[in-house]
């Protein structure tokens, strides 16, 4: 009897999965198959034009990514950007969810708001209003620094400052996003924690280090991974503001990736790129929850 | 069960509505035309008369951005929405021919006069040219010269703009000594290839050898070219900055931040709206400086050489999809746009310059002081390897320059991780070529 009902609802919740699981199979998986088929191409022009002129290739266009400058070029520069950038951005929006969920602050709804503007920004108008904050000449920033008794810095021109310029302004542009859910973490902590340890005569600071910091833990998890997943796919902001130059100093890999598949049209070439991106988040992913599995809560 | 004779009512009547469709005047082919950025909104204003002329033909015009011409092409060839008749860069045209998207237009230009293709800038009509056919017909041209500040240059003691190599350096050390600082004589955009590729064109370089299989740019005509560039940035002529961080061009030229730029057509019409008022009588336009072998000549026999040197022969063509079903009202469109007059209205419309040089006679194009050192110019163009790698080998000219002049790698490094680099990039031509794959 069990059995048969038990079927019955297999059958029944089959039926409700299967649009949903059909649409992920055509427009996730038959596409992500479709790209690992053709890594081990050399699909390009002439291909398109005439599969006859379409080659087999195994593993070199893997082995060509792994011997090519310009490939950890981009890897180097894609990692500076993560390991700079990623704890920067959640740091800063740490400090502002802080800041803005102090009980001393005023106005709280609109500091939230205008903190999250940039997320909801398009970048590209973001992008034109930073490039004359950082021009060399009559930029705003050089200005400031100006006052201080400090040369120019050539921010998106010089090979050095191109890459901090370009976190600093991701930076700014994503950590709204961040920041509204570390909110959402803090406002979760119950009130009655922190009283009992102003009773016993916490400082801030060790509240903050052991009531706060603890409790926010998932949070912090699920942040963090989502930050790291997301600034491991850097395009929009190089693309925008430098197109990966000067001398490929700010060139990601999802940028050469777009350069090789769509620029020059060798989408065999590309297609090994993104899975070898792949594989270093799925390796990043794991490694970020495996460290926090250790961890005693 | 039908009677006979509604059968044979149905069957007229089926007829009739059939014929209807096919030739009656409410009905008429339509033409799918795609064009780019401003001519797609400009040529529309040419089309009225077309009609007029072919009452049974409708041209649609679908207006296509620059930034995503090429990306655009080439999906819709992958997905078989080719438009009938298309406007694309000619530098592209070797790629479409490989992807086999355009139609051979040489059966079709059997009944033009030998005098209407002739009239066509020799060194733009060559690059509509592949292996012997005609793939597109040029609509407009594009190359790069001079664009200077004569009063700048005239206070250096240069009243005329410089025609050989020599005297451009002269020119730009006196502007440099005069300027001084923060001061350039030229503006040469550290991540352009096109630059370095003309000097080494002027020069005599071949850019790629061997039935363009290998690059060649270790050859010292390109090299000496090569040098030549990364001189000016050395000797502080040139200032060592790319175009993104160009905030405002037109401002900078206007407050004399530098005196010589580089740059096309687009640019007469954009120095004359940007530029302040007082500055329009100084600014114009030159043909390139040659390159001329003054040591090597031997003393006596002069070598007869332009003063002219060569530059780009850039443009737009317009091209036939292979698969179109209307080829045949496309064509005519095509020869329509190719028209003398209509060419001049195009100018008129947009200060594209015509790839006729019949339309140059338009009293408009005369009358218009900055594009005479263009007409000239465009007697002396070389165009670059016809071959679908070509942008991608220029993309790394650029790469390498750029780290030359900022003297990350020495100029023989450059050049040999250059080689390397295109040879890599032709390997599948290489293969191709050996099977016989492509012409």
């Amino acid at each position: 009897m069990t059995t048969g009902q038990e079927r019955h609802a297999t059958r029944g919740a089959r039926a409700f999965l299967a649009p949903a699981l059909l649409l992920i199979a055509v427009f996730f998986f038959l596409p992500v198959l479709a790209a690992l088929l053709l890594s081990f191409t050399d699909f390009d022009i002439y291909a398109l034009g005439d599969l006859e002129r379409l080659r087999f290739v195994g593993l070199r266009n893997y082995l060509d990514l792994l011997q090519s400058p310009l490939f950890w070029t981009a890897l180097g520069n894609t990692f500076y950007f993560v390991v700079v950038g990623g704890p920067l951005s959640v740091a800063v929006s740490l400090g502002a969810a802080l800041l803005v969920n102090a009980p001393l602050t005023r106005f709280p709804g609109f500091f939230r708001a205008a903190f999250f503007l940039p997320v909801v920004t398009t970048l590209v108008a973001v992008a034109v209003v930073w490039r004359y904050l950082y021009h060399p000449h009559y930029g705003l920033l050089n200005y400031g620094l100006g006052l201080l008794g400090i040369d120019p810095i050539d921010w998106l021109g010089d090979p050095v400052w191109a890459m901090p310029a370009i976190i600093l302004m991701a930076v700014w542009k994503n950590f709204g996003f961040n920041m509204i859910i570390f909110i959402a973490g803090l406002q979760n902590i119950p009130t009655p924690l922190y009283e009992a340890a102003r009773i016993d005569g916490a400082s801030g600071w060790r509240q903050f280090r052991h009531i706060t910091l603890p409790l926010l833990g998932p949070t912090f998890l699920f942040v963090t991974l989502m930050t790291m997943i997301g600034y491991f796919q850097v395009f929009a902001e190089p693309y925008v503001m430098t197109r990966g130059g000067p001398a490929n100093r700010t060139l990601s890999v999802v940028l050469l990736m777009y350069e090789e598949g769509f620029r020059w049209w060798n989408m065999g070439y590309a297609s090994a790129a993104a899975f070898v991106l792949f594989v270093l988040i799925l390796a990043g992913t794991a490694l970020q929850l495996r460290l926090r599995r250790r961890d005693p809560e | 069960m039908l009677s006979s004779p509604r059968l044979l009512f149905i069957a007229a009547w089926l007829a009739l509505w059939l014929t209807g469709c096919d030739s009656g005047a409410g009905h008429a082919v339509t033409v799918e035309f795609w064009a780019m950025g401003q001519e797609g909104e400009q040529v529309k204003a040419l089309l009225p008369e077309f009609e007029r002329r072919h009452p049974g033909i409708r041209v649609r015009v679908q207006q296509i951005p620059w930034s995503a011409a090429h990306e655009k092409l080439l999906t819709a060839h992958a997905g078989d929405a080719m438009p009938d008749a298309f406007q694309l860069g000619n530098t592209w045209i070797p790629e479409f021919v490989a992807l086999r998207a355009i139609e051979p237009l040489d059966q079709r230009l059997r009944g033009w006069s030998e005098a209407a293709l002739a009239d066509y800038f020799p060194g733009i009509l060559a690059t509509n040219r592949l292996a012997g056919q005609t793939f597109a017909l040029p609509w407009y041209v594009d190359t790069r010269l001079f664009f200077y500040r004569g009063d700048l240059l005239a206070a250096a003691g240069f009243p005329e703009p410089p025609v050989t190599w020599d005297g451009w350096l002269r020119a730009m050390a006196a502007l440099k000594a005069q300027g001084g600082g923060e001061r350039y004589a030229i503006l040469l955009p550290i991540d352009e290839w096109q630059l370095p590729v003309i000097l080494a064109l002027q020069r005599g370089a071949t850019l790629l050898r061997d039935r363009d299989q290998y690059g060649n740019f270790r050859d010292p005509r390109f090299r000496d070219a090569f040098t030549f560039y990364l001189h000016l940035f050395a000797r502080g002529l040139a200032p060592p900055v790319g175009n993104t961080q160009m905030a405002n061009l037109y401002r900078e030229f206007a407050s004399g931040a530098f005196a010589i730029y580089v740059s096309g057509p687009w640019n007469i019409g954009e120095f004359g709206r940007r530029l302040p008022a007082a500055l329009q009588p100084h600014w114009n336009t030159a043909p390139l400086p040659n390159f001329t072998d003054s040591l090597s000549s031997p003393a006596g026999k002069r070598v007869e050489t332009s003063t002219v040197g060569v530059s780009l022969a850039g443009g737009a063509s317009l091209a036939l999809s292979r698969d179109s079903p209307r080829r045949e009202a496309a064509w005519l469109l095509l020869e329509f746009l190719a028209e003398p007059e209509q060419q001049a209205r195009f100018y008129q419309l947009t200060g594209d310059l015509p790839a006729r040089q019949l339309a140059w006679n338009d009293p408009a194009l005369i009358g218009n002081r900055h594009a005479q050192a263009f007409r000239e110019q465009l007697r002396h163009l070389r165009a670059t390897p016809p071959i679908p790698e070509w942008e991608r080998i220029a993309s790394r000219i650029a790469y390498y320059a750029e780290l030359a002049i900022r003297q990350e790698l020495s100029a023989d490094e450059a050049l040999a991780a250059l080689d390397r680099d295109v040879d890599r990039i032709l390997e599948k031509r290489r293969w191709l070529l050996r099977r016989g794959l492509v012409p």
